[in-house]
């Protein structure tokens, strides 16, 4: 149903007018569709994860503004855009500014290549996978010019640490999905899925896939800042870390840009897992948009894994971060390379 | 050449950074002044002075009644035991005799007071090493011996519940019902405790054999409650001096010798089983009698020196009062805890990171009133 309004409205859309102009123009307004509906999305995990604190310790959580609080985190958003921006005088302005942008932006554009459904997917390249993990990583320059341009010791530290972290985790990240590429064997977010049709890439793949999937969702965490690995903000050793000199909408875009990269590693471990937009077993396949659901709630799940870490464990210190990374996972990724390489060379792989 | 020779490029600097006196770590208004190279802490120095009071000097001003009301707000978690301390150091320079069952409520209320306080420093000590739902839990049962203190006296932290003489007010009939119960709930929640943050991996890698001191630094530097009792220093005031009823009681003084952070922690965990059980064993028979013997309207203690100790959540209080037998002491000095605690900090966090400070601090279990008073 779904997929047919937007067909219909496409092919509307190119007999109207010239066919260049009407492309530029229809590109624009899926980029602000995108924009309008992840910026709520982001909204909405922001008061997902504070229901489920609340549930963790003992509390209620927001539920007064709208029904069951839906409205908090949209009225805690006007707040923020309302506000005065303050921040120091001394700050390298320019770069001050910028920094924000550079973290939302890279992670509204790795949005636009998740598939929803077989058809609902804005850009589909064939170098899907390699992409997303490619623009998730321009973040952390954000982090670092704001953590530098704030001028603040705090932030400093804050910004260091996230570089030094989020440079090692992305091997990590890298290698794990690597890992599954050879199962697949295209980079393709839309093949990839494909593939999963003979059973979702965990089944397939068992123990590497397995052992895959757990190092992907540890420094995916890591990848996102999140406890355990919030090394970057550390409240209780850095105040707030890299964005302590931000007010208003600019530490929105952080806080927002936090939200929805958890949203696109869980959106990642989906695809390359669990089978992205496919239902269990096939057992809603006659009803392709159903897609969206699926593909929604196994991210949501994962995305609820993240947060049960987040209220559960406590942070790490910094040396002990990059050890588990470079003595642990690194070494492990790379055996796991070469035993899936093995099983798929010597095709042990298992199809339903 | 310029710029050949290997180090002249990257050159390293020692930095300094202000951690409070607004820090989430610091619990209070302590600054901290860290000197630091990298991650690597090279030095602390502790700045006292932003919640100094005089409390010594106005205890000169004023009557041995009104100094009670003052020790409330030095260590306000221990709130009950620092009025002990005072009202057992005039009773003993007065030689009144003390009812079997103020010591006997004293006591309970002591150990009730050391429960509350080692709940928060728990909840606290999970959030400092990034736990945050720990915080919720401490609450959780320190909430239940607020609502117990507030039905014997009125007040949940600064209880006011001791006179020179006794206590202000009988029990609340309801009292021993719901201590008893508080009893049986902690006795659930305790290996709860340990599920949610003792047992945890992270948490062990980050406190175990982080910020060792030794015996003898312990001694040395005049730790006390149960920052020494994990080094292996004996030195609990309630098994040493029993006070009140605490000589009525068996109970194990716990001591560990690691003297890192994680064995700081499990001394108070310990310490929680422990007052439960003195709790256990005073409240079937508290003594019937009079809740306070008569003192005259204006205490004047006769000349000369007394001095008191107990053992507060924290360690070793002593009230030094000097007397000209006026109604007002001379001058009056207390030893806290936490001053000499402090002291510490730069002996044992030199040389770890940034985040090892942060838990030391976290089990040295500051409270900045009673440092700086």
């Amino acid at each position: 149903m779904t997929i047919s309004i937007i067909k219909n409205s496409h092919f509307w859309f190119f007999s109207s007018a010239a066919q260049g102009t009407m492309s530029i123009l229809e590109m624009v307004l899926i980029a602000l569709v995108y924009l309008g509906v992840f910026s709520v999305a982001g909204l909405f995990l922001v008061l997902l994860e504070r229901r489920i604190a609340a549930w963790f310790q003992l509390r209620v959580g927001p539920n007064r503004v709208g029904f069951q609080g839906l409205l908090q985190t949209m009225a805690d958003a006007l707040k923020l855009v309302s506000k005065e921006l303050t921040g120091t005088v001394k700050a390298d302005m320019f770069l001050y500014n910028l920094a924000p942008y550079f973290v939302i932006v890279s992670s509204l554009m790795a949005l636009s290549v998740l598939p929803f459904t077989k058809e609902l997917q804005a850009f589909d390249i064939n170098i899907g996978i390699f992409f997303l993990i490619a623009i998730s990583s321009i973040g952390v320059i954000g982090i670092l010019l704001g953590g530098w341009s704030s001028n603040n010791k705090f932030a400093l530290i804050g910004a260091m640490r996230s570089g030094v972290q989020t440079i090692s985790y992305e091997l990590s990240v890298g290698l794990s999905l690597l890992t599954m590429i050879l199962l697949t064997g295209t980079l393709q977010l839309s093949e990839i899925i494909e593939v999963q049709k003979e059973g979702w890439l965990i089944v397939q793949g068992h123990i590497p896939a397995i052992i895959a999937f757990m190092i992907f969702m540890i420094s995916g965490t890591a990848e996102t800042n999140r406890a355990p690995f919030d090394m970057v903000e550390a409240e209780s050793e850095l105040g707030a870390g890299f964005h302590t000199e931000y007010s208003g909408m600019k530490f929105a875009y952080f806080f927002l840009a936090e939200f929805i990269n958890m949203f696109i590693i869980a959106a990642i471990a989906a695809i390359m897992f669990f089978g992205g937009w496919l239902s269990p077993f096939g057992i809603t396949e006659s009803i392709p948009w159903l897609g969206v659901f699926w593909f929604l709630g196994k991210t949501l799940v994962l995305v609820f894994l993240m947060m049960w870490f987040r209220w559960t464990f406590p942070r790490l210190r910094v040396d002990q971060l990059l050890t588990l990374e470079w003595k642990y996972l690194l070494p492990i990724n790379l055996v796991n390379i070469v035993l899936m390489a093995l099983m798929v060379w010597l095709n042990l792989i298992i199809k339903v | 050449m310029e710029g050949t020779t290997k180090n002249s490029n990257f050159k390293t600097e020692e930095y300094q950074i202000n951690m409070g006196p607004q820090h989430p770590a610091t619990h209070g208004v302590l600054r901290l002044l860290l000197t630091i190279d990298g991650e690597i802490i090279k030095k602390v120095e502790p700045d006292l002075g932003y919640i100094h009071r005089s409390i010594e000097k106005m205890c000169e001003r004023d009557s041995y009644q009104q100094i009670v009301h003052l020790t409330d707000r030095m260590d306000y978690l221990s709130s009950n035991i620092n009025n002990e301390a005072v009202c057992l150091a005039v009773e003993n320079a007065l030689e009144l005799e003390i009812p079997d069952r103020v010591k006997v409520i004293r006591t309970i209320i002591g150990e009730l007071t050391r429960i509350s306080s080692h709940c928060l420093w728990w909840g606290v000590m999970g959030m400092d090493v990034g736990a945050l739902s720990t915080f919720f839990y401490g609450f959780r049962d320190r909430e239940m011996i607020n609502d117990i203190f507030e039905e014997t006296c009125g007040a949940r932290l600064t209880m006011n519940y001791n006179v020179p003489g006794g206590l202000m007010l009988d029990l609340h009939p309801n009292f021993v019902k719901r201590v008893k119960k508080f009893v049986t709930h902690f006795k659930t929640k305790i290996p709860e405790y340990d599920r949610l943050l003792t047992g945890n991996v992270i948490f062990q890698k980050r406190t175990k054999g982080v910020g060792i001191l030794t015996k003898e630094d312990a001694i040395s530097f005049g730790a006390s409650g149960p920052v020494a009792r994990a080094s292996g220093y004996s030195c609990d005031v309630r098994k040493h001096h029993p006070y009140s009823a605490l000589d009525k009681v068996t109970f194990n003084e716990a001591l560990l010798t690691e003297g890192d952070t994680f064995a700081r922690y499990q001394v108070r965990i310990q310490e929680l089983w422990e007052s439960l059980s003195i709790i256990e064993q005073l409240i079937d028979n508290i003594p019937e009698g009079e809740h306070r013997v008569k003192t005259n309207a204006v205490i004047k203690l006769p000349k000369g020196e007394f001095y008191q100790k107990v053992e507060t959540a924290r360690g070793e209080l002593g009230v030094y009062i000097i007397s000209k037998g006026t109604k007002n002491p001379y001058r009056l000095k207390f030893r806290s805890p936490g001053f000499s605690n402090l002291s510490l900090l730069n002996h044992i966090a030199v040389g770890g990171k940034i985040g090892d400070l942060v838990a030391i601090m976290a089990t040295i279990d500051l409270v900045i009133p009673d440092i700086d008073r």
